[in-house]
């Protein structure tokens, strides 16, 4: 699609080179890093169905969660050496996500709207009460993941890695995606889904991609932070609707629906301002999260790179009207 | 599944169970009245609805620990709730009126949490009841009872929802508000100032949510988190009534009490909420295979 | 000439009010179409129910010689036939090409062609029907900030992308500067026998219609009142009567 502008390779590579070199240059804050680079896949996944499609989903939390408890129970049961248990953790928490984001968007992606919203918030909680009853998963005490065999600093030197590689491969298939048809085609049914369905297109086809994508890149960061936080809670952890689930939401909108780059922007903004600040809040927390929820959305909806394109449209490939007679149509 | 079992062995049990879950869908349908009384006028789903509840139901344990009865409580519930929704239309609500739906249920879900939280720290998480003792009664040998106060809380909806409607039908300010849910701009062209409609019919939601907790604080239990279960509940009632349609408010209200009490008993309570969220989901998915049978050219 | 599509007994009532009633039609292969009647006659409806928005009370579709009374809106689109729509809907957020890019046939793309980029022969189509209808050189804007009119133009442009068979025009020259009109059925007409497309046209304005199509259908309070060739409807008292508001 549109060749992509040399500033954004420079800061691609920027911010690889950086990543690579952070567990050196800031050793102290690997976790705070590693948790930035989930919170980045949070948002990108979110948006994928919120900013490019017009799916707002209130449960994308759910995919989180399975992967995390799929990648938890392997780990359990299977009897395997830690790194082997974990890829295959993370492998069968990635299928059954998929799988189950496949089988739900079915029916779901069918809904709009309030419906679609609601269901989804619905099914973030759904799975955390099933979750938090059933044995078979720790029930309401929820589950421990194995002991890392090896030392506290190769731990958090190996899930940086890890979340890394998630948040690298999930950041450029998304890329690859949006420049592609399937972009656009998403794109069309956010602007006008009656229109799009009128002009022949596979609309459940692509939601349903499109919802899989997301689940299968929440599952693995499911799966990695069952590890690295070493416990899974139903509730708190794994679908917690009022933490890891409105964040996606919040983070994606900070930065700006619907841009590859906004999501990103939105998760370094929304998490380096809750390091900093949110141990000042003494337990009031979710008060401000709920306060900033309100505030974002009724005051600045339209996110920083919204705000910055308001600003200059030029500069992000939208046209202003160079010929303002309209050459050809008055012919 | 041995609950089955006892079921079958003492059926009178169903007798019991169906009570109490009516006696509880009342109050279901109160809260649902509102939601949809706001989702047709305004257009929002207001995703705070149950915390409106649970602070109703906070305040009635207060006055009730400051020796007020929790049933007199009711009004002076109501009176504040009302205060309150007002107040979050005001700096809140109104901005959000005509966006697109999005930024509604986002906005009142980060008003849910807000309050919800909130209420955690102000109140604690415990979880509390407002003592309202009124006897109770025996029916079959005992096997059936009846808390007076659960049949009081009940009576207490149904006048609740009457008053409110009674006065959507006849006062002035209910006629506008029903104008104003017609059609809006029509609404504002006729000189009714749909601002004072929107205020209106928000505060009013609160304040019958309030009276809602309240009877939930006198009949069973509250803490700051039951919230979204009641925001859920009303979703689903108008869902399956429909807009606009009491009777059916009424009938699916007290039909999901009684399927909630059902399953509570069934699968156990733990597995009680799991119940209602897989219902909604369930509800919706059947919903949207109806509507794709005969998909109606919407716009 | 081989007949197309076939409208057979259709009614459709909305509660009450009987939108279409019996209605029977044909539109012949390479044929333009006029489908015309007062406001609220039912032509809309007509349209939405030979596209598949919903199911039929009565009566048979068959387009190609294929029953489609039954099959839904994208899987009808995808076998060639298409509308546009009264109200003009466009994708608002994206520019005029991607618009077009979008729009090319659906039909045989299997899974992994979603991944694909667009070839440079459908970005080379897209830009030479944005020409085509002079939208050339808005073809970077956003969709949304169009004109009414150049909209209308926009969704026009974009069904051709889409190589119909057939395609249904919801009133194409509503809304189109008056001066404008004659470029219209002009491209109408190209369309009709360059790119061998079937047009099947509802229109008030009068002249247009007669100069543009073979033959014309009128409706009448959902009921087909004449058909005929144009100068036949012109002068059938029935249509006149109905224009007037006789009773
Ligand atoms: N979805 C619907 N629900 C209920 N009634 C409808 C619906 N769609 C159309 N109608 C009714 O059917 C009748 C025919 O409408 P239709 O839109 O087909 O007319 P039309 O011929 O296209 O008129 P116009 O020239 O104004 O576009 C009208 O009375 C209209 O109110
Ligand atoms: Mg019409």
């Amino acid at each position: 699609m549109k060749r992509a502008p040399v500033y954004e390779y420079l800061l691609i590579t920027g911010i690889g080179v950086a990543a690579l070199l952070i567990p050196w240059l800031l050793p102290n804050f690997i976790t705070q890093f590693t948790f930035l680079w989930v919170m980045v896949v949070f948002a990108l996944t979110w948006d994928l169905l919120g900013g490019q499609m017009g799916y707002n989903s209130f449960g994308n939390v759910l995919f989180f969660g399975i992967g995390a408890y799929a990648c938890a129970v392997v780990q359990r049961d299977s009897g395997l050496d830690y790194f082997t248990a974990l890829a295959l953790g993370l492998l069968c928490a990635a299928l059954l996500s998929t799988a189950v984001s496949a089988l739900l968007g079915a029916g779901v992606l069918g809904m709009r709207g309030h419906y679609f919203a609601i269901c989804t918030l619905g099914l973030g909680v759904a799975a955390g009460e099933i979750a938090g009853g059933w044995e078979y998963l720790g029930a309401g005490s929820g589950m421990v993941t194995p002991q890392y065999p090896g030392g506290i600093g190769e731990r958090d030197l190996f899930y940086y890695f890890l979340s890394l590689t998630i948040t690298g491969t999930g950041f450029f298939t998304l890329r690859r995606l949006y420049q592609s048809r399937f972009g656009i085609a998403i794109n069309a049914i956010r602007d006008d889904e009656d229109k799009a369905e009128a002009m022949g297109l596979h609309t459940t086809r692509y939601k349903t991609v499109a919802w899989c994508v997301a689940a299968f890149f929440l599952a693995l960061t499911g799966g990695a932070v069952g590890n690295l936080i070493g416990f899974i809670d139903p509730r708190d952890v794994a679908f917690s609707g009022a933490t890891f689930g409105v964040w996606m939401i919040l983070m994606a909108i900070l930065g700006g629906k619907g841009t590859i780059w906004g999501p990103v922007l939105g998760a370094a903004v929304f998490h380096l301002t809750q390091e900093l600040f949110w141990n000042f809040l003494f337990g009031w927390q979710r008060v401000a999260l709920g306060a900033l929820i309100v505030l974002i959305v009724v005051f600045f909806p339209q996110g920083i790179l919204g705000w910055v394109r308001e600003a200059w449209p030029e500069r992000f490939g939208q046209c202003v009207d160079t010929d303002r007679q309209g050459g050809e149509e008055t012919r | 599944m041995d609950n089955i079992t006892i079921l079958l062995d003492a059926p009178i049990l169903l007798v019991q169970l169906l009570l109490d879950g009516l006696l509880a869908g009342a109050i279901f349908a109160l809260a649902a009245y509102g939601m949809a009384l706001v989702w047709g006028v305004m257009n929002i789903i207001n995703v705070s609805q149950g915390e409106y509840v649970m602070l109703g139901g906070f305040v009635t344990v207060l006055l009730a620990e400051a020796g007020i009865h929790p049933m007199l409580g009711v009004p002076l519930v109501a009176l504040l709730l009302y205060l309150l929704g007002w107040l979050i239309y005001r700096l809140v609500i109104f901005r959000i009126v005509d966006r697109d739906l999005f930024i509604s249920l986002l906005a009142t879900f980060g008003i849910s949490i807000l309050l919800q939280q909130l209420a955690n720290q102000i109140f604690g998480a415990d979880v509390r009841t407002a003592e309202g003792e009124l006897g109770t009664s025996f029916l079959f040998n005992g096997m059936v009872t009846i808390a007076h106060i659960k049949l009081a809380a009940a009576l207490i909806a149904v006048l609740t929802g009457g008053a409110l409607w009674l006065f959507l039908k006849k006062s002035r300010l209910g006629q506008a508000i029903r104008a104003t849910a017609q059609n809006a701009r029509a609404a504002r062209i006729m000189g009714i100032d749909t601002d004072r409609v929107y205020a209106t019919t928000f505060a009013l939601n609160a304040a019958i949510c309030g009276a809602a907790g309240a009877l939930v604080a006198m009949t069973w239990i509250i803490h700051p988190y039951f919230g979204l279960v009641y925001t859920i509940r009303s979703f689903m009632i108008v869902v399956v009534a429909g807009l606009g349609n009491l009777l059916g408010v009424i009938a699916a209200g007290l039909g999901l009490g009684a399927a909630e009490n059902f399953a509570g008993f069934v699968l156990g309570v733990e597995y009680q909420a799991a119940f209602v969220f897989t219902l909604l989901v369930v509800i919706l998915l059947a919903r949207n295979l109806l509507l794709g049978r005969k998909r109606q050219y919407l716009k | 000439m081989t007949t197309l599509l076939e409208v057979q007994g259709v009614s459709k009532r909305f509660g009450g009010i009987v939108a279409n009633e019996a209605i029977s039609l044909s539109v012949p292969e390479g044929g333009i179409i006029g489908l015309i009647g007062p406001n609220g006659s039912g032509k809309t409806t007509l349209f939405n129910a030979i596209v598949g928005y919903y199911p039929i009370d009565a009566g048979s579709i068959r387009f190609e010689d294929r029953e489609i009374t039954r099959l839904r809106v994208p899987q009808i689109a995808r076998l060639g036939l298409l509308r546009t729509f009264q109200q003009t809907r466009i994708y608002g957020r994206m520019d005029c090409v991607h618009n077009m890019l979008i729009s090319t046939p659906h039909a045989h793309q299997g899974l992994w062609s979603m991944l694909t980029h667009f070839p440079r022969e459908d970005r080379e189509k897209a830009e030479s029907l944005l020409e085509f209808v002079g939208l050339y050189s808005k073809r970077h804007l956003l969709a949304g900030d169009l004109s009414f009119g150049q909209q209308k133009l926009l969704e026009f442009a974009m069904a051709l992308m889409n190589e119909p068979k057939l395609l249904l025009l919801d009133e194409p020259t509503a809304g189109i500067n008056p001066t404008l009109i004659n470029g219209i059925i002009e491209r109408l007409q190209r369309v009709n026998e360059r790119l061998g497309i079937t047009l099947l046209v509802i229109e008030h304005n009068m002249s247009v219609i007669m100069n543009l199509a073979q033959e014309l259908h009128c409706l009448s309070r959902g009921r087909l009142l004449a058909s005929g060739t144009p100068e036949q409807i012109r002068t059938d008292q029935r249509v006149i009567d109905a224009y007037l508001g006789v009773q």
